[in-house]
């Protein structure tokens, strides 16, 4: 899983029939400090995540586990928004 | 399956129901020589795991089996400590 921060909203009107009434997300990969990297990506939330929150992302066929996901084509999904990140000084 | 070492914890109030009462970590996945190598990540632990530790990790559909016959929706889970490894020096 990765962290990631949300940064926008997908709408789309045409869209395969397993994705009907599922929120698309932007997200922003980040490392644990905050720092942002890599493509931004979008993903299927789960967990009624919002703008500007710190998000957890499962990727590859793992993402079709989240709750309401099954058998959807789906390759990411907001399963955590993340309350706390602690990390050592030295690593 | 790849070598990490644990460098912090992951704290989620709000998160799928079948994620409930797993502890997640921040990992740093390792060269052979022990140096940092790519990008961090967070995976579920089964193995009971923590900060400091060198351990090794299973990414893809395949890091839901440790719980089974839960399905976490993870796509990475600690599945070893490492207690030490040898690396075979490459001859040039």
């Amino acid at each position: 899983m990765i962290l990631a921060k949300v940064v926008g909203t997908v709408v789309a009107t045409r869209k395969d029939d397993r994705l009907l009434s599922s929120k698309l997300l932007i997200a922003r990969p980040m490392d644990p400090r905050g720092k942002a990297e890599g493509a931004y990506l979008v993903a299927v939330d789960t967990v009624d995540a919002g703008m500007g929150e710190t998000v957890l992302i499962v990727s590859g066929s793992s993402a079709r586990m989240a709750a309401g996901l099954k058998d959807c084509p789906v390759d990411a999904a907001i399963v955590g928004i993340v309350d706390t990140v602690q990390v050592g000084e030295n690593d | 399956m790849q070598l990490a070492r644990v460098i912090g914890e992951v704290v989620a109030t709000v998160k799928d129901a079948n994620l409930v009462g797993s502890k997640m970590l921040v990992l740093q996945p390792l060269a052979a020589d022990g140096a940092a190598a790519g990008r961090t990540l967070v995976a579920l632990d089964s193995v009971g795991a923590g900060v400091g530790e060198n351990v090794f990790f299973v990414r893809g559909r395949e890091a839901a089996f440790p719980f089974y016959p839960a399905e976490p929706p993870t796509d990475a889970t600690i599945i070893g400590i490492v207690d030490h490894w040898n690396v075979e020096p490459t001859r040039s």
